[in-house]
């Protein structure tokens, strides 16, 4: 199954049997001050720039986010789409719970975007699914519902289906629903990652849908949280995982390197070319870094 | 009073080994030993040092989630005795822990549940996605002193604003102290919504917690 985004000028295709696809997970002000109060200040040249460097880093569709408290976020984010609509060719992810910010995001968005995400929770639904629908957009789905995230692959799996037959009742096809089944740490649970691994096995095998994942969670409160991610998204892409939300300048070569085991990069061109380019990259933000007084 | 005990115990937490935190109690009370005591001298100094650790960096997630089951299972063995002797633990205060409403993320809330137990509040944890009412019926049903609240998001923090006001206008402000947290509650959100106390972290939690009731740190 192949769920298509289209960007200002660059489509995407995501699919089991296409390359990983990366979304940049950086333009996100939690965590990120001088983001949060760039946003604030109404100033986005530096979410511009997080978007550029992420390009260069190989991300193929950039999540938007502008969750600030006390800010307007829905003029927030219709002046960030906007302005990334005009400067970015990638698709755009908007990225918000809340519905009124979805819509304006999705207003300015150009071409295809995906909406981040529905849940299998009846309010997620019924207010986002719309939304959805009406844009033409392709969404993500968390498999959480009223009780939380459940424990069992079967039961995220009869979560993703709800959200599927959902969807589908709204006008949207199978193939504009890319499934979440949702990572916890194993730092507070040993078991949290394989359940998720489980789950992506299901969901290949009954629905054959697309299946993102927000991968760096895995590791929170753990050290040497790169080397787990690392193994944990590479497991994640043999089970049947599509695309993340993720940092591509930390997992980029990672990401390159699962595909080349899969099959999927000839003569492993797009490995060798990720890792010229990033040592040219990183050289550049070396000597960028030094000329700074 | 056997101070090898006392640090057999501690160990025992330190080292997230709930099979000996248990051993030790039921030696403790074949010993006559005062349950209380030797929570507060053997066990509690043992989650303390890894609650510590892991606010340095130099303890991890699983570490501490081990610590607090060792300590649980300690607790699981004294608590008839406690009963049984009338000395039940005296707490420091009644506290209501909950992520708000909308927002699933647990670890955090949690932490804080098990590190304000083991400092020797009584915590009801009502787990994940509280709506504000429902938080304060619960406040007021155990008579809390604090309620605790944990958001995670930034469309989720505006909740603790919610129970603040509502805690307000039904004139319940002075009674119920509110103390906030999540990744991204700053100062001055805690500030602009004047909620009582803030920490950044578990541990300093408990000294917030404290220091709302009254207590020495």
């Amino acid at each position: 199954m192949h769920t298509v985004l289209k960007g200002k000028s660059k489509d995407v295709i995501i699919g089991p049997d296409k390359p990983f696809v990366i979304i940049g997970e950086k333009i996100n002000p939690t965590g990120n001050k001088k983001l949060a109060a760039a946003l604030t200040e109404g100033n986005y040249p530096l979410a511009l720039t997080l978007a550029q460097r992420q390009i260069a880093w190989g991300a193929d569709v950039l999540d938007v986010n502008v969750g600030v408290p006390d800010l307007d976020e829905v003029t927030a984010i219709r002046s960030l789409v906007a302005l990334l609509a005009e400067q970015v060719d990638l698709p755009l992810c908007i990225d918000s719970n809340s519905p009124q910010v979805l819509e304006a995001g999705l207003s300015v968005a150009p071409g295809k975007p995906l909406v981040n995400s529905v849940s299998a929770e009846e309010r997620s639904l019924n207010a986002i699914l719309p939304i959805v629908k009406d844009r033409n957009a392709a969404v993500i789905g968390l498999t959480i519902s009223e009780s939380g995230i459940p424990k069992t692959a079967e039961e995220r799996l009869a979560l993703a289906e709800k959200i599927l037959e959902r969807a589908a009742q709204k006008g949207i096809p199978a193939e504009d629903v890319i499934i979440d089944p949702v990572v916890m740490t194993v730092g507070s649970d040993s078991k949290a990652a394989l359940v998720t691994l489980q789950t992506i096995e299901l969901l290949r095998r009954e629905f054959g849908v697309n299946i993102s994942l927000g991968a760096s969670n895995v590791s929170f409160g753990l050290p040497d949280r790169h080397t787990a991610n690392q193994v944990f998204l590479a497991m994640a892409i043999q089970a049947g995982a599509t695309c993340a939300i993720t940092d591509p300048i930390k997992l980029g070569q990672t990401v390159r390197a699962a595909d080349l085991m899969l099959g999927k990069d000839d003569f492993a061109m797009r490995y060798i070319k990720y890792f010229r380019a990033a040592e040219k990259r990183r050289q550049e933000e070396q000597l960028a870094q030094s000329a700074k007084p | 009073m056997s101070q090898e005990l006392l640090e057999k115990m501690a160990q025992s937490i330190i080292d997230g080994d709930a099979d000996l935190a248990a051993e030790l109690a039921r030696q403790a009370i074949a010993e006559g030993l005062d349950p209380l005591f030797v929570i507060t001298n053997g066990y509690v100094p043992g989650i303390n040092k890894v609650g510590e650790a892991f606010g340095a960096g130099e303890a991890f997630l699983p570490e501490l989630v081990m610590a607090g089951e060792a300590m649980k299972a300690a607790v699981v063995v004294l608590e008839p005795e406690l009963l049984r002797k009338g000395s039940e633990r005296k707490t420091l205060g009644k506290v209501v822990m909950a992520t708000v409403e909308g927002d699933i993320h647990e670890i955090g809330k949690s932490l804080v549940s098990t590190m304000l137990s083991a400092a020797g509040f009584t915590v009801y944890d009502m787990g994940v996605d509280n709506p504000s009412d429902k938080i304060i019926e619960k406040a007021l049903e155990v008579d809390a002193d604090i309620i605790g609240l944990s958001a995670l998001l930034t469309t989720t923090m505006i909740r603790q604003k919610e129970v603040i006001d509502k805690l307000d206008a039904r004139g319940l402000r002075k009674k119920i102290k509110v103390m906030v947290g999540g990744a991204p509650v700053t100062r001055e959100w805690v500030q602009k919504i004047e909620a009582d106390g803030y920490s950044e972290d578990a541990i300093g939690a408990v000294a917030v917690a404290k220091k709302l009731m009254g207590i020495e740190a």
